[in-house]
């Protein structure tokens, strides 16, 4: 069999068995954290909308420039134009960032673009009750994920690599990188790169954000004083919040690429009704 | 039976999922606008107030800092100049004039002075000032603390909050003074205090001289600038839009410590 007919047939598993792979709890709190991490994102970037700028410190008036900015000029002969300037180069986003078309198709200056925000109009009170209301939604959804694996030891079961799997991570990288997927037993269960990335996300990244969001409560930074400080100050935390949040949509991305490249549907269905159907094994050389 | 022969359901099927995607995005514009979902939404905040009280407690103390901290320039935000005449002919006068009104549900209802609050108990405080909007700026302010007037006025036992009537005008006939109103934790908060003085200086009129509230555990939009009158009330119910705030009435959260 050659590499592209064992892609086809990967991707196309016409034989096999159903397994059952995802268990109800799992599956229902997924879906919980799809709806309320896109709402976040998406609330957030509102948000973000009402000061389009980020900072490294406990102030943005420290007499520093700011690590990033998007706006929008009037350039005279060039009319306006939306701009993003990182680190004190700038670059024209004229579209995209700074100035875009809302839904009614003209153009305004705002950061993000209107298809990307919730609500779409330049709204900064309603983002925030979307933002808080779904931090909410997701925080105690995340809890419940936390202690369910932890019962059920889907933890230590499904996601813990054991340190034989951890040798193995050079030819994981090698087989993700030539599209080549587990098949048979080994398709029951997430190989090593999807168990680091999972416990990542799980145990870095999205801790990360809820704490680096609590940072910024002017009322949670009474709890402990000087606690913000140990991330750089308040704007040093809206600045990690931010970036922790694209992190997470690089993650998404690629999850959703993974989902796509080893079998889109197979994938989808074992996520709504638990079953997943696993290719047989392959003739691996 | 072959996948392939499910093709076509599945390219109908990612259209649906498309689909859908479209409109859930335009669904939260018009969830946003209309009359029932924003109600949902304020569960949120009123789960966030519960846990700060909660979490943080009444009287833990918001963080201080040091004059290397200080922000160059202290932003000046919204009204720079109030558009009231009565306003700028106290300003006119270096506020000779003003009087601090505190009354409403209070045993002895008083007026003060500018040289009457500067002899109350004082407190001097560098702390962060968090806009709404995302920024922050750290200044020293230097005021009497709302509990020493309160305590001169007695308040009722009824009395819930403390509302903040301001000489700014918000909408362009002049009408719709700002206000703010606070809970009695806050008002009898350490660090809430009535301040007259910014950066060691007498406060400018841009940051809301004569006094401006500084209510250090809540977002900037609280801080009430050009503080012209106290009132003590049981509820916000018969203030303008009746939900204790001018931002409050636009749609923000009354509580802004998140």
């Amino acid at each position: 069999m050659n590499d592209a007919s064992a892609a086809i047939a990967t991707r196309l598993p016409a034989v096999g068995y159903l397994y059952y792979r995802h268990r109800l709890p799992v599956r229902i709190m997924h879906w919980i954290n799809v709806v309320a991490l896109t709402l976040l994102f998406m609330s957030g970037l509102q948000i973000f909308n009402a000061h389009p700028a980020l900072y490294w410190g406990k102030s943005s008036y420290t007499g520093r420039p700011a690590l990033m900015e998007i706006g929008a000029v009037d350039r005279g002969d060039q009319g306006p134009v939306g701009y993003t300037r990182i680190l004190g180069r700038e670059w024209n986003t004229t579209g995209v960032l700074g100035l875009s078309r809302g839904p009614d198709g003209s153009l305004a200056a705002r950061a993000f673009p209107a298809w990307i925000t919730v609500p779409d109009s330049q709204w900064l009170s309603m983002a925030r009750s979307w933002h808080f209301f779904f931090a909410w939604v997701f925080v105690i959804n995340g809890l419940c994920y936390l202690a369910y694996s932890i019962a059920s030891r889907h933890l230590t079961r499904d996601l813990a690599p054991s340190r034989g799997e951890l040798a193995t991570i050079g030819r994981s990288i090698a087989d993700h990188l030539r599209f080549r997927h587990e098949t048979g037993e080994a398709a029951k269960r997430y190989n090593v790169l999807q168990k680091l990335a999972y416990l990542v996300v799980i145990f870095v990244l999205l801790p990360l954000v809820v704490l680096m969001g609590l940072a910024m409560s002017p009322r949670m930074d009474a709890l402990l004083t000087g606690w913000v400080d140990l991330f750089g100050g308040r704007q040093s935390a809206r600045t990690i919040h931010f970036a922790v949040a694209w992190m997470l949509v690089a993650f998404v991305a690629i999850h959703v690429f993974q989902v796509i490249v080893t079998g889109l549907w197979n994938n989808l269905r074992s996520m709504i009704t638990g079953r997943y159907r696993v290719p047989p094994e392959a003739a691996h050389e | 039976m072959s996948e392939l022969e499910n093709l076509p359901r599945r390219r109908f099927l990612m259209r649906v999922a498309l689909s859908a995607g479209v409109l859930v995005m335009s669904g939260c514009q018009k969830l946003s606008e209309s009359e029932w979902f924003p109600k949902v939404l304020a569960l949120g905040e009123r789960a966030s107030a519960a846990a700060g009280t909660l979490i943080v407690g009444r009287k833990a103390m918001a963080q201080e800092f040091t004059a290397a901290d200080l922000s160059p320039t202290f932003r000046s935000n919204g009204t720079a100049l109030p558009d009231n005449p009565a306003y700028q002919a106290l300003a006119a006068q270096g506020f000779a004039d003003y009087r601090l009104e505190v009354g409403g549900k209070v045993a002895s209802p008083r007026r003060f002075s500018l040289a009457e609050l500067r002899a109350l108990d004082a407190r001097t405080q560098i702390t962060r000032h968090d806009c709404v909007e995302g920024w922050s700026a750290i200044g020293k302010w230097k005021g009497a603390k709302l509990s020493a007037v309160l305590d001169a006025v007695r308040p009722d036992p009824g009395a819930r909050y403390v509302v903040f009537h301001c000489a700014d005008p918000m909408d362009e006939d002049g009408g719709s003074p700002y206000y703010e109103s606070i809970d009695m934790d806050d008002a009898f908060h350490a660090q809430t205090i009535l301040a007259y003085e910014l950066n060691d200086k007498a406060l400018p009129v841009a940051n809301g001289a004569p006094i401006r509230l500084r209510v250090e555990r809540q977002l900037g939009y609280k801080h009430a600038k050009y503080v012209m009158r106290i009132e003590l009330v049981e509820s916000f119910a018969g203030i303008a839009g009746g939900n204790g705030g001018y931002w409050e009435d636009q749609g923000y959260q009354w509580y802004a410590g998140i």
